[in-house]
């Protein structure tokens, strides 16, 4: 560079201030998406949409059509037939390695040799069309000898078929206790699973480089682990392979091991055909062959007192893993991590088993198991109150980690700093919950046919991967001559605003203006050896380190800033403001810094890291620290239900959600409400359906339904608690994109609560989940037969129980 | 040749198949990616887009939302094909895009396009929408990510204003240009009997007589209308078909008309369009309609072709059964009514000839003693496929019941009608208890569905005896009893 960009128009660009003074863009404010602008007028561009190189060709994937058995023969004669096709690809034809399994092996890339699940990709086939190769992958012959399938908890069970070993944790002898108390219940409870349904399907472009070197444009979640697994398969080394993700089309844990094999089978079909390849996944392919959150069959056991209070639980889950192990040990971890919820369990025993069925390998979701356990703690408070006559909120009361009941998970970590007394005060007052309990017996007495539901359900979340070494981010600031900053860092952009976040956290740390920030897309060559975006943990480890590189910066410039003045030693005083860079009386506009600091020969760009702190978990002993903190929520939801049909509607919902000292309070808000909706389907209307040959019916849009417009509640009120993390996570905020997900289970149980009140709440319906209408009917059905018909009835019914 | 604007461009096109979808004209011939694929089978609206089309008179434009990605280039002739790309001008935003931007309306952004056409749609067509309003405009569009409320927001506040934009500004000179578009083909005429649009075995006949010439030159070609259903064979099946006779410019299969005792609905009129007229004549249907699909549906699917298709779980066939409906069919030289009972003669099997077509669908009027209610049970409220459809249309007089008409859905490998209720209720008293008990005894077991991903068979047969419950109390002179979670009309 000859010539810098003449300082004028940069002394503008830099004095780009809102109407207060401030550079726009700060920590604490509601800033747009970044890329809002974009997205609105459809020029944000997804992997589909990227200016295809020349030549490119098509992929497509053949699939099983049996759920297990030995593979005797595979013709693919008249795929290779079919019109336009280039290439066919089998299992055979892979040069490195053959499983793709992100942790455990188990994940064959291609079937290899046996089919494992009913719609398992048997083979690629690449054309000079999407039709063509689509057609094409039709055709294909795969004759297998078929084996009995695996397809429920019950037969995993008896065929002692595990993915992974057990695993076990508590505290005290539970069995003990719940041997002599007065007061125990049982419950079990079937969990659905959910498809992701992310708008934007599975989708990666491949592009060979010279010799041996690939480009993969993917749409996934873990970039790193797509590099990895493509430079395996590929039988090449890792700086062979670079991969770029700009943005998702949502992936809400879908693209974070999932999204491997395609590029995998695009990459290996670029590289036998050096033609850039494309593979996108159409939609009912996209839900059979890609894992799902994972069912779960869980029961427990629990002693409590007269007044409602837990002295022992003993529980059980169980998740149905699918065929393979893929993240399934650690899903199964945070399961159990929260069967406790927010209440202290007593003496516990939590035991957790990883079912193997002939199933597509189910994977993370939003939550990661935590919804699946979670769940159980509110089934055994209300389990609880319809047995002690006791209205549910007072049981969770009574049940909160604190002084009067224990702070010791069953794990044996401290709850520290715990919210949720407070903030469940704060709801029950703001959203009226005594007088709205009172309406609501007021109405349901009034009306036969139509019943209201009400409950009341907190969340707590641990936050940080549980497997300590993914804790870690880096990042990559670049400082240009004209005072623009690019930022690149480990983390990846699915619609939840990380790359708004850490633009401000950029700005802010300069003090210089948002539009000055241009975060890019993530890259495998900016910053290496990334952990997945997943376990909420993207802006707490990313938005760090970015601070991390940044402080760095600044000290180089601050020195540089001293130095000029002759006030070396000052140089710790500095402060970036305004757009300015401040020394006592002395200023200097940030682009004309930069430009001071280019010719003083100062390095203006520079990586970060960060180590997430205090984590301490031994899983041998089941003791310690898993998470760096815990985020609360609490949620109220009303429901009516249609006792003739089962149908109902969530018609108020309000939360409250503590996302610590807020970074961007528009997008948390909008974190807040989507998480809950798709909670609110995950126990609603998602049903997820397999035959009794093992194949997903339920395996598109017209059959699988998410909630759609009008199953927002008519009244939703989503507020931030606003109290600062006690932590020292970035800027004292909290992580955001799962704990809300699990506020939606105050709609189950204010589902269950509706149908309770036909045996004026003396009985704890049994509601497995998704609680579709006919779930509902069966279960209002149910309650009717056992249903009395009196508060008198009801009166002798407690007392009943309360002897039993 | 099909001929209309792309915005403000004049386009004409020849010389694509039949099947290509609109979605795949904008992506790949166009190179626009502003429109984005989510499903290829309708049911999430990422590829949303507008047609606009002149009213009768070419004094207006009407702005219809259509899904791209099951939508045939014959539905574009005439119109103008506005899509997201085509909304901000230069740097500035339209005003829908400024006002989901300002809400905070989107976050990965996939959704984002499709519903940034149904608010553009919206916006030009209600001003002043209320929140149901906006609900049904936005029913075809899915997001997995924000949980709508914003969209919703955003989608009042906008519709606040009234429409003004490029749009408006350009109306009379789109209006022109769409104008000389139709009197071509006026002009043109049809003298070769057949007009293949000058697309490869895509015939659009504009009378009767070279639609019956079409289908006799083309035995095998498939007569498609709203392409809802059709579409999916080649999106979703990947089989290519061949030969395509389009009804979309058959005027006279468009008419809605109404004689002394009945109303007589053209065939090849969208939903949407005879929504009005349906609902004045019988607004018990509402609920029925509002849940038909998605308004992207609605905009483009017909009644004809709901009839056509003979599914078991299509939303009409029960209120047609029900209403004692008659299909008017045609083939060029004969036109024949077959009452709507005798129509569904198998699992997606009608009474059709191989050389005839649906012409119209006759509703006879209600009297001042028959009750009407139609019911719906799915999943979700909106945009899904019915778990068990029951439209009741019972006579009463001085409290006896004279006459049961009932039609269903999802009970059988047909609509079903149910004689045996009829026969069972005639000359029982309407209020008695032991009415309601019948009636439901009856329902189950008249049927025996089947499990499917839907709901249970026993779940039917439940709902289906339940749903007579709640015509029941509904229609008790006496009552007040809340008998619905949800309002639909």
């Amino acid at each position: 560079m000859r010539k810098l960009i003449d300082s004028l128009s940069l002394e503008q660009s830099s004095h780009a201030l809102s109407s207060t003074g401030q550079p726009s863009g700060r920590v604490h404010t509601s800033q747009k998406h970044e890329s809002a602008i974009r997205q609105v007028q459809g020029s944000a561009n997804y992997v589909d949409d990227i200016t295809e190189p020349q030549g490119t060709l098509y992929a497509a994937i053949g699939l099983s059509q049996c759920a297990r058995g030995k593979i005797t023969a595979i013709d693919l004669s008249a795929v290779r037939a079919s019109e336009g096709v280039i290439d066919v690809v089998t299992i055979d034809d892979v040069p490195g390695h053959k499983d793709i399994g992100p942790v455990f092996k188990g994940d064959p890339l291609l079937a290899n040799g046996e089919i494992k699940f009913y719609g398992q990709p048997v083979f690629a086939v690449l054309a000079t069309s999407v039709f063509a190769a689509r057609q094409a992958a039709l055709k294909g012959q795969v004759t297998v000898d078929g084996e009995t399938a695996i397809l429920s908890a019950q037969e995993a069970h008896q065929h002692s078929a595990f993915v992974r070993p057990s695993h076990r944790f508590g505290q005290g002898n539970p069995d003990t206790i719940l041997q002599h108390a007065e007061n125990t219940v049982s419950g079990a409870l079937d969990i659905g699973g959910q498809e992701h349904m992310y708008l934007e399907g599975q989708v990666s472009l491949a592009v060979p480089c010279e010799e041996n070197r690939m480009n993969i444009y993917t749409s996934s979640q873990h970039p790193s682990e797509v590099q990895k697994l493509v430079a395996e398969v590929l039988d090449v080394r890792l700086h062979h392979v670079m991969v770029d993700m700009r943005r998702m089309g949502g992936g809400f844990g879908g693209k974070e091991t999932q999204a491997a094999q395609w590029a995998c089978i695009a990459a290996l079909l670029a590289h036998r055909n050096q033609r850039a390849v494309k593979l996108r996944l159409p939609r009912f392919v996209d839900m059979h062959v890609t894992g799902k959150r994972h069912p779960f069959s869980n029961a427990f056991d629990v002693a409590f007192d007269d007044k409602g209070k837990i002295m022992a639980t003993r529980m059980e889950v169980n998740g149905i893993c699918g065929h393979s192990p893929d993240l399934s040990d650690a899903i199964v971890d945070r399961a159990m991590f929260h069967v406790d919820n927010g209440y202290f369990l007593g003496d516990s025993d939590i035991v957790g088993h990883r079912l193997q069925t002939n199933m597509v390998s189910h994977t993370a979701y939003r939550g990661f198991g935590g919804p699946q356990g979670m769940i159980m703690a509110e089934a055994i408070m209300d389990k609880i109150a319809r047995h002690a006559g006791i209205d549910p909120l007072l049981v969770r009361k009574r049940n909160l980690y604190g002084a009067s009941t224990g702070t010791k998970t069953p794990y044996g970590m401290e709850v520290e700093h715990n919210l949720l007394p407070e903030m469940i005060d704060a709801l029950e007052r703001k959203a009226n919950y005594w007088q709205r309990r009172e309406d609501t017996a007021k109405f349901n007495r009034n009306s036969p046919i139509v019943k209201k539901g009400l409950a009341l359900t907190p969340v707590k979340f641990g936050i940080s991967f549980t497997a300590k070494h993914l804790n870690q981010a880096g990042a990559l600031v670049h400082i240009y001559t004209d005072g623009s900053i690019q930022v690149n860092h480990g983390g990846t952009e699915m619609g939840q605003g990380l790359h708004t976040k850490i633009g401000q956290i950029a700005a802010n740390e300069f003090g210089i203006d948002l539009s000055m920030i241009e975060v890019t897309s993530t890259r495998t060559d900016k910053v290496p050896n990334t952990s997945p975006t997943a376990a909420s943990s993207g802006t707490d480890l990313n938005g760090k380190a970015v601070q991390n590189a940044c402080i760095t910066l600044k000290k180089r410039l601050a020195a540089c800033f001293a130095k000029k003045l002759g006030q070396d030693e000052s140089a710790e005083q500095v402060t970036f403001e305004n757009g300015h860079v401040v020394l006592g009386d002395e200023k200097i506009t940030f682009p004309d810094l930069i430009q001071a600091a280019y010719f003083e020969r100062v390095s203006l760009s520079t990586s970060g890291f960060y180590q997430t702190p205090k984590l301490a978990y031994n899983r041998d002993t089941g003791e310690g620290r898993p998470f760096f903190y815990f985020a609360y929520g609490v949620s109220m939801s009303e429901v009516s239900i249609d006792t003739l049909t089962g149908e109902y509607t969530v018609d108020r919902v309000d939360i409250i959600h503590d996302v610590g000292n807020s970074l961007n309070p528009a997008i948390d808000i909008g974190q807040i409400e989507g998480a809950f909706i798709q909670g609110m389907g995950w126990l609603t209307t998602e049903d997820l359906k397999w035959n009794e040959s093992g194949k997903l019916i339920s395996e598109n849009m017209a059959t699988y339904k998410i909630p759609a417009i009008g199953d927002t509640p008519a009244v939703f009120n989503v507020e931030l608690y606003g109290k600062e993390n006690a932590e020292d996570s970035i800027y004292h905020s909290k992580a955001v994109g799962e704990p809300p997900f699990m506020l939606a289970i105050s709609v189950w149980c204010a589902l269950k609560d509706a149908i309770a009140s036909l045996s004026y709440y003396a009985i704890d319906p049994q509601l497995d989940t998704p609680a579709t209408p006919e779930r509902v009917l069966n279960a209002i059905n149910e309650m009717q037969k056992h249903a009395v018909t009196s508060p008198t009835d009801l009166v002798a019914e407690l007392n009943k129980s309360s002897e039993a | 040749m099909i001929r209309f604007l792309i915005n403000q461009e004049s386009v004409e096109i020849e010389d694509v198949r039949a099947d290509l979808t609109l979605l795949q004209f904008i992506r790949e011939y166009r190179h626009k990616t502003g429109t984005k694929e989510g499903c290829a089978a309708g049911d999430c609206g990422a590829c949303t887009v507008v047609l606009a089309e002149p009213n009768a008179d070419f004094s207006a434009l009407h702005y219809r939302t259509v899904n791209s990605c099951i939508t045939l280039m014959s539905a574009v002739h005439a119109k103008q094909l506005i899509f997201v790309e085509h909304l901000s001008n230069g740097a500035a935003l339209h005003r829908v895009q400024q006002a989901l931007v300002d809400h905070h309306g989107s976050q990965c952004g996939f959704c984002t396009p499709g519903f940034i056409m149904s608010m553009f749609a919206l916006y030009h067509t209600n001003s002043l929408p209320n929140r149901d309003d906006v609900l049904h405009a936005l029913s075809g569009n899915l997001c997995r990510c924000t949980g709508y409320r914003p969209i919703i927001d955003a989608t009042l506040a906008v519709c606040e204003q009234q429409a003004d934009d490029e749009f408006t500004r350009n109306t009379s000179s789109t209006l022109s240009t769409l104008k000389a578009i139709v009197t071509r083909d006026s002009a043109g005429g049809d003298h070769a009997g057949n007009d293949h649009a000058g697309t490869r075995n895509l015939i659009m006949p504009r009378n009767r007589k070279s639609l019956a010439k079409a289908i006799k030159d083309n035995p095998t070609a498939m007569l498609v209308s709203g392409s809802t259903d059709l579409s999916l064979t080649f999106t979703q099946q990947l089989k290519s078909i061949d030969t395509l006779i389009s009804l979309s410019h058959m005027d006279e299969l468009k008419a809605c008309t109404t004689t002394s005792h009945s109303l007589i609905i053209g065939a090849a009129n969208p939903i949407k369009d005879i929504t009005p007229a349906l609902l004045k004549h019988f607004p018990q249907l509402a609920e029925l309609i509002t849940r038909f699909a998605s308004l992207p549906i609605r905009n483009q699917a017909t009644l004809g072709g709901n009839v056509a298709n003979a599914s078991p779980i299509g939303d009409m066939p029960p209120a047609l059964i029900a209403l004692n409906a008659a299909i008017l069919v045609d083939n060029g030289i004969q036109k024949r009514t077959i009452p709507v009972t005798e129509f569904f003669v198998g699992y997606r099997e009608t009474a059709l000839k191989s050389d005839e077509w649906i012409a119209a669908i006759e509703i006879p009027f209600l009297n001042a003693n028959q009750r009407l209610a139609a019911y719906k049970i799915s999943k979700r409220f909106e945009d899904d496929i019915s778990a068990v459809c029951a439209v009741f249309n019972i006579t009463i007089n001085h409290g006896i019941i004279e006459q049961v008409d009932a039609g269903f859905g999802g009970v059988a490998a047909t609509p079903a009608g149910c004689n045996a209720l009829h026969d069972a209720l005639v000359g029982k008293n309407f209020s008695s208890k032991a009415c309601v008990d019948l009636g439901k005894t009856v329902l189950m077991n008249a049927f025996t569905p089947i499990d499917d991903v839907r709901a249970t068979a026993e779940y039917r047969k439940t709902v289906l005896a339940n749903l007579w419950h709640r015509f029941w109390l509904e229609n008790q002179s006496d009552t007040t009893i809340t008998t619905r979670v949800m309002n639909h009309a």
